[in-house]
């Protein structure tokens, strides 16, 4: 079996009419790129999340059973959300602290929603590790400042979800959600 | 020419193979006209929506359809708010704040509730017989939708000469004939609301189709893509046979 | 050996590279500038095609794994998921499913190219025997893969053919155990099976590396089936064959794109949408009709141990092969004896492909023992004799001879060389 290159290489020769050869070439490729895009899409999109998993992307909440001064925990996805019904005290509380205190300043009014004062809702990850603080039963340590309080490092939150003793840096994050009815939520 | 004589022959060979694996069955199959047949057939929305209302109000009594969601309901046309209500008119098993077993309104999210919590409690109700799962049963039987169209409308008098089992009932279309199921169609057994006849074969009909989009909720989407994805690779192939004829024109 | 590269690269950066690990020149000399034989028909197109449809059902298989659950009690379950909720992924498993018979049509076409044209015979055994080695691992990957979706078909297909290995005196029985891991195909046989499914692809490749490194150590047969003489019987690898096999391959995607969008279940059994059930069995039971010519052979002899010995013998036969066709000259096209018993060899095969897929009663026994006959016949004692029997057709001189003189000369069959080929 000869090894030897050919000789009548004239594949790449200059001597056929170019233009149209190159265009054809061209698109060729172009088809060839578009084909291989086309099989690569549906395997990328296939890891993102499937039609079961956005099904439960929204959830709805009902408040009616949470009596003031106590809260409780729904999974969305995947995450726990703290849905706590205040006490007059405790908004005041909340409303009440200058924003010079806070590590991360934020007024109250800015995490609930216009007319629900007594409703926060806040995502239950701590913003230290990702620990989930306690303090949604009335019977959890709730901190120094009545809120919720993480047990891996000691980070405490206030009424209003927001960081008041460290290692914590932020305030717990809120979910997007909206009030369907006085006694309705439908987060996400 | 030799070749392609050989490739034509395996071709051949191959296709000739996959028709042996039909059934002898004595029925004949029925051919009705789908709107979801041919490459370009979509989910005819009225007749799906009436044959959700015929599997809703007779087939769910004993068959489960487990694999699919009320969610799926929108892919016949049903909105929203409607998929809502029909979910939360159902409910299912859950388990409440005590632990113990409860029930609550079902949501879109939801697969379809099953009648019975498993198959013993099945065969217990119904005589020793298991209503197969009606998910993909479209795919599940040789001949398909006409198959399962000739099974509902294929119930008659059994012949003097036939010994029937007891519990049994005859069915043209069934093989052997013997079926367990009871006549579940009759002619007005529902009501449409859009003042269609509710005549056995149309109630059939209407079945059939809805059971089509349940098995494959993905058919549209797959023809509309199939025509695209031809028609570019057909373009493709000319274009390339081009440049190869180009390529090769110096070659002696 | 050792010492750097000297690489004629000229980026510097690829030359950095390939100095030290000359991947680039290699690419170079065994795709680019390989000189492959210039007179090759459509036939050749295939061995590319089935590496594309390795590589395809490899990368649908990787992402349909992400998914799927391979637990007795939810395999079924997670198939269906697939289907109905995860984005595309009715495109992945109708892909994936049909990419099987894809790929085997592909690869029957590939082997009975190397029959007609005699590709098996010195110096290309090895070369020969690497395939039928591919030949088997994929039997046993789609094997395994078809027992996944966890329906009745997958049961019971991996119920009777586990079954068969314990045709074996003594140890028949106890191998049967060890490959269910209990007694009778369950959850455990579906974990193995899903681990060696996802693992034999990756044996596959690397037997597929070896069978194209002994191709280019050998070099491509050709449809005149003569030895290359001098370089202008050859053409570089590309542009000449990169762009042949490309239009080759717009066309295979197309009939498997036919099959996935619109005719997606017409190779599967509706069986296999009815979730496994050990105490029922189907009221057939047909294997994927790319291993009915072997069910066939397996049903066509009365006693059981032989029916397995003859259905595993079917596939070794293949290896001394290349032994066994005594007769020097390789292509078919000037062997008008062994042209007709190829031929039959053919019709057998398909037969036992249709004999396969029916209950074997009546006639179809019948056929199928024919067939079967026909087949060894033809390897063990019809091509040992025909190379002593058969008078060839007198030889071309060279590749690129036939072609030149059109019409005419003292060899009419050589200007027919390239019969798929548009002057």
């Amino acid at each position: 079996m000869s090894a030897t290159a050919p000789t009548h290489d004239h594949g790449h020769g200059p001597e056929l009419a170019g233009g149209k050869r190159d265009f054809l070439k061209l698109v060729a490729s172009a088809g060839a790129v578009i084909a291989i895009g086309a099989i690569a899409w549906p395997l990328i999109d296939s890891m993102n999340p499937a039609a079961d998993v956005l099904a439960l992307s929204s959830i709805e909440v009902d408040l009616t059973p949470i009596v003031a001064g106590s809260g409780i925990t729904v999974a969305w996805r995947g995450k726990p959300v703290f849905v706590r019904h205040r006490t007059d005290k405790e908004i005041k509380e909340a409303q009440d602290v200058p924003l010079g205190q806070l590590i991360e300043p934020e007024a109250d009014s800015a995490r609930v929603k216009a007319g629900h004062d007594q409703w926060i809702i806040v995502i239950g990850i701590c913003t230290h590790l990702g620990c989930i603080p306690l303090g949604n039963k009335p019977t959890d340590p709730r901190g120094d400042w009545g809120g919720w309080f993480c047990p891996c490092h000691g980070s405490q939150y206030d009424t209003s979800g927001r960081v008041r003793h460290g290692p914590a840096p932020l305030n717990l994050t809120l979910p997007p959600y909206a009030f369907e009815t006085d006694t309705k939520i439908k987060v996400g | 020419m030799r070749a392609a004589l050989l490739a034509a022959a395996l071709l051949l060979g191959s296709i000739a193979v996959a028709p042996a694996y039909a059934a002898d069955d004595e029925a004949e199959m029925p051919h009705e006209t789908w709107s979801f047949s041919g490459p370009f057939g979509t989910f005819d929305r009225a007749a799906a929506q009436r044959g959700f209302q015929v599997y809703k109000e007779v087939c769910s009594n004993c068959h489960s359809m487990k694999e699919a969601y009320y969610r799926n309901l929108d892919g016949i046309g049903l909105s929203e708010e409607q998929v809502k209500a029909i979910a939360a008119s159902v409910s299912v098993p859950t388990i409440n704040d005590d632990g113990e077993p409860a029930e609550r309104p079902a949501l879109p999210s939801d697969h379809f509730r099953s009648p019975y919590p498993n198959e013993k409690a099945a065969r217990a109700a119904l005589n020793g017989a298991l209503p197969p799962d009606l998910s993909v049963i479209v795919k599940a039987r040789q001949g398909g939708p006409d198959y399962v169209y000739g099974i509902l409308t294929g119930y008659a008098d059994a012949p003097a000469t036939m010994k029937m089992g007891s519990g049994m009932y005859y069915n043209k279309m069934y093989p052997g004939h013997q079926i367990g199921m009871p006549q579940p169609l009759q002619a007005d057994q529902v009501e449409y609301s859009d003042g269609t006849k509710a005549t056995v074969e149309q109630e059939a009909h209407d079945v059939v189709t809805f059971l089509t989009y349940i098995a494959n909720p993905e058919m549209e989407q797959r023809k509309r893509a199939g025509v695209k994805i031809i028609l570019f690779l057909a373009m493709l192939t000319g274009v390339t046979y081009a440049v190869k004829r180009r390529v090769w024109s110096d070659v002696h | 050996m050792a010492g750097l590269h000297k690489s004629d690269v000229k980026n510097p950066v690829l030359n950095w590279i390939d100095t030290r690990l000359p991947i680039i020149t290699m690419m170079n000399k065994e795709y680019a500038v390989f000189p492959t034989p210039k007179n090759f028909n459509y036939f050749w197109n295939f061995g590319a095609l089935a590496t594309v449809a390795l590589m395809l059902m490899i990368v649908t298989g990787v992402f349909l794994a992400m998914n799927y659950t391979p637990d007795g009690g939810m395999a079924f379950d997670s198939v269906e998921r697939i289907m109905r909720d995860v984005n595309y992924g009715w495109l992945l498993r109708y892909a994936h499913a049909n990419g099987a018979s894809m790929f085997f049509m592909v690869v029957y076409i590939h082997i009975f190219r190397g029959l007609y044209y005699g590709s098996y015979k010195t110096p290309r055994e090895l070369l020969w025997m690497l395939g039928v080695v591919i030949l088997l691992l994929m039997m046993a990957t789609a094997f395994m893969g078809y027992v996944l979706p966890w329906g009745q078909m997958s049961f019971w297909g991996a119920t009777v053919i586990t079954n068969l290995f314990s045709a074996f005196p003594i140890v028949g029985g106890p191998i049967v155990t060890w490959l269910w891991g209990g007694f009778a195909v369950g959850d455990p046989t579906l974990h193995r099976f899903f681990s060696l499914h996802y693992l034999l692809p990756f044996v596959i490749l690397a037997v597929v590396f070896l069978h194209v490194a002994a191709l280019h150590i050998t070099g491509s047969n050709n449809p005149l089936g003569i030895d290359v003489k001098s370089p202008q019987d050859t053409l570089p690898f590309h542009p000449y064959y990169t762009v042949k096999d490309s239009v080759g391959l717009c066309v295979f995607l197309m009939v498997w794109a036919g099959f996935v969008f619109f005719a997606p279940n017409f190779f599967g059994d509706p069986d296999n949408y009815i979730q496994a059930n050990p105490l029922q069995t189907p009221s057939e039971i047909v294997p994927e009709w790319y291993l009915l010519p072997f069910y066939a052979i397996l049903r066509s002899v009365p006693n059981k141990l032989g029916g397995v010995c003859m259905m595993f013998g079917a596939i070794l036969v293949l290896f001394v092969l290349p032994w066994l066709d005594t007769s020097p000259v390789r292509s078919a096209k000037f062997r008008p004896l062994y042209r007709i018993f190829f031929w039959v060899l053919a019709v057998a095969c398909v037969a036992l492909a249709a004999v396969g897929a029916h209950r074997p009663e009546g006639l179809w026994v019948v056929l199928g023992r024919v067939a079967t006959t026909y087949y060894f016949l033809h390897f063990l004692v019809i091509l040992p004799l025909l190379g002593k029997i058969e008078r060839p057709l007198p030889l071309p001189e060279s590749i690129s001879q036939p072609v030149v003189p059109r019409g005419g000369g003292p060899l009419p069959t050589a200007a027919t060389a390239k019969p798929m080929e548009k002057p």
